[in-house]
């Protein structure tokens, strides 16, 4: 075991490294860069820049430099000093930039994906079992308006109603007053009071593919031959339909809990921008429009790290939960 | 028909003393969207009391949806639409068609255990086998952990396992096919009980092993005393250790009696057909087996009358195809014969 995820760490290592190498390539690979946007932006403003001007910003963050030198003060920062970098949009460092989003986030993702579950587990099982009931038709149903529904589109229509119906303040996580004060119990409720939104909006189709998911893994197990042993054994229906096919259903489950990693700081990206919530997703995607290069480089390599270390995880999970996988992995 | 023989086929639902099981009129359907498939279609049966009765017939025949019917394990769209299975306790007689689910949940196991045909499947893959005894046990019996496991350890042992102390909290993935189906049979006859349903236990086992699993039922049976019911459609199995035999066509006994008896003296026009069928050590050789003319019809198109009939050798024109064969007990040759043949019923 200790062998097999030594080596897995080596793995680890050497792909992360890859993926920062593709990385730094893929944003320097637009034509331009940060100065030809500063440059943009100015002629739309109506004013321009002096070239005297221009080289000066070029050489202030060093975009003259071969590209490899560039690669090599990003990463080595980075590892050696846990710096990030610069964002030149904002002027901020980029640690302290993610760092303000990242437990909003977080929140959002593990909230929504909380009420996936415990919408989406009940009614799948129950959807498995009595398969083509008219519940499971009517689940179907809603099952599939839900996946089909946008999710820009709910969170409009949710805001829409709010606003019209409850005078709730639209989008954002919190309401005008509570917006730069500091935390206290006042702003957690108004937290809460505008989190169910957007937990609605992006647990809606998690919810819906979730329900279809779980419905499909159990009715692979449903009738398989140990079910039946477990039924002729005595075991009452409920209790062998959760200890035998059901944990059986969740392998799959179990192989793909990791990925959820990087959704924490970077997922939702369409929800948050139409909800103007304040979450990684809108920041990274304005980083990308302005070519603000070290706040999506960095992006890319947290959210790529995050990746592989989930994947990592999710074998140890599965591993954890099928005695099969952790034989190989001991044998190995 | 004279009155001795009446009672000692137990026609009448008056049981003798040493049945066990007695399964009158049985009817497993599959409703399905194309229609209605009689896979059960009134079987009369008795399992005695310590007995090994073979179910012997095709794939296809009904017997292991018989099989299975008896503990209601019949999966939807399968549905027992009629008749009545009478289990003979020390208690009393329990009728199982009609049971509540907890009696039936009681009766399961601990009264009726089953052995299925594929070991790897019918065993859970991702809890011990340990674990999966002491489930059974602990399930039946107002046992402790440290008992239940010490059964289980018990039983693997007494099934041939090697090192049960350390077997007993392996995965069956880790076990061979043979070791599997051992400790199915541990693990079926951890609650003692009086009758054992043995789905194709063999099938998916090769020829050695098969013989080993086959001997140790029997030595089970000895020493725990319980009946067993073996579904096979391998007649070689059944005439190796069954004490009766029952033979299966579509969903209906079509002949019933001592194992011997029915093989050495076949009177069903269909088993007469499956054993010529059987290669035989000591035949002359060259002789061509002969195979059974015809298919098995759909499931959908069950033949009128005597679903035997389009196969059948002595096929009476008029009749075989019009009129549904009863079940006649014969006198000759001695004990508890039965067939379910029109050829029969003017003589009786």
């Amino acid at each position: 075991m200790l062998g097999y995820m030594g080596r897995r760490l080596v793995y680890v290592v050497v792909t992360l490294w890859a993926i920062s190498i593709v990385t730094f390539v893929i944003i320097n690979l637009p034509p331009g860069d940060y100065v030809s946007t500063v440059i943009a932006n100015a002629q739309a403003g109506g004013q321009s820049l002096t070239p005297a001007e221009i080289t000066n910003l070029r050489l202030r963050y060093g975009l003259d430099d071969p590209v490899f030198v560039q690669y090599w003060r990003w990463i080595s920062a980075i590892l050696l000093h846990g710096d990030f970098g610069q964002s030149f949009a904002w002027n901020q460092p980029v640690s302290t930039l993610i760092g303000e989003r990242v437990l909003l986030s977080a929140i959002l993702s593990i909230s929504s994906l909380l009420m996936v579950w415990a919408i989406a587990f009940p009614i799948g099982i129950y959807s498995a079992v009595k398969q083509y009931s008219w519940g499971d038709y009517g689940f179907s149903f809603l099952g599939f308006i839900g996946m089909a529904v946008p999710e820009f589109m709910l969170a409009l229509i949710l805001m829409y109603i709010g606003f019209r119906y409850f005078g709730a303040s639209v989008g954002g996580l919190f309401s005008p007053e509570f917006q730069d004060s500091a935390w206290n119990l006042g702003k957690v409720l108004d937290l809460l009071g505008h989190l169910w939104v957007p937990i609605v909006v992006i647990g809606v189709s998690g919810t819906a593919g979730m329900i279809r998911v779980t419905r499909a893994n159990l009715l692979d197990e449903l009738y398989r031959p140990y079910v039946h042993t477990a039924r002729a054994k005595g075991l009452p229906e409920w209790k062998l339909l959760l200890k035998y096919p059901v944990r059986m259903s969740l392998s799959p489950f179990f192989s793909t809990v990791g990925w959820l990693l990087p959704g924490l700081i970077g997922g939702e990206t369409i929800v948050s921008v139409v909800m103007s919530l304040p979450t990684g997703g809108p920041l990274l995607l304005s980083g990308v429009m302005n070519q603000d290069m070290y706040l999506v480089g960095s992006f890319v390599l947290i959210l790529s790290v995050l990746t592989v270390i989930g994947t990592v995880v999710s074998d140890l999970a599965l591993a954890w939960w099928d005695p099969r996988i952790r034989k190989r992995y001991k044998r190995e | 028909m004279s009155a001795t023989i009446d009672t000692a086929i137990g026609g009448s639902g008056v049981a003798a003393d040493d049945v066990l099981l007695e399964i009158e009129d049985l009817r497993t359907h599959f409703l399905l969207d194309d229609g209605v498939v009689c896979a059960v279609d009134g079987v009369d049966l008795r399992v005695r009391k310590g007995e090994t009765l073979a179910i012997v017939g095709e794939s296809g025949c009904g017997k292991s949806v018989m099989a299975r019917s008896i503990l209601r394990l019949v999966d939807p769209p399968g549905q027992i639409e009629g008749g009545k299975i009478t289990l003979h306790r020390e208690s009393g007689p329990v009728e199982l068609v009609g049971a509540d689910r907890k009696l039936l949940r009681q009766i399961r196991w601990n009264d009726i255990a089953m052995v299925f045909q594929e070991p790897m499947a019918s065993l859970s893959l991702v809890h011990t086998i340990g674990s999966q005894i002491v489930e059974a046990v602990r399930l039946h019996e107002n046992v402790g952990k440290a008992a239940a496991r010490n059964r289980a350890i018990e039983m693997l042992d007494r099934v041939g396992i090697p090192m049960p102390q350390r077997r007993v909290d392996a995965y069956p993935f880790e076990l061979s096919g043979g070791m599997r189906q051992r400790a199915m049979i541990a693990m079926a006859l951890a609650c003692r009980p009086s009758l054992l349903i043995a789905d194709e236990p063999t099938t998916a086992l090769d020829v050695t092993t098969q013989a080993q699993i086959l001997e140790l039922l029997r030595d089970l049976q000895d020493e725990f005393g319980m009946a067993i019911m073996l579904i096979t459609h391998d007649l070689g199995v059944a005439a190796q250790v069954a004490d009766s035999m029952a033979v299966m066509y579509l969903g209906r006994v079509v002949e019933y009696g001592g194992a011997e008896q029915v093989l050495a003296e076949p009177r069903h026009p269909y088993t007469k057909a499956l054993l010529r069928s059987m290669p035989r050590l000591g035949r002359a050789a060259r002789t061509r087996l002969t195979a059974i003319k015809g298919m098995v019809p759909p499931p959908y198109a069950r033949p009128e009358g005597c679903a035997f009939h389009p196969r059948c050798d002595a096929v009476m024109a008029g009749r075989c195809d019009t009129v549904l064969p009863r079940r006649v007990p014969l006198r000759e040759p001695v004990g508890d014969r039965e067939v379910t043949c029109l050829l029969y019923e003017e003589e009786s």
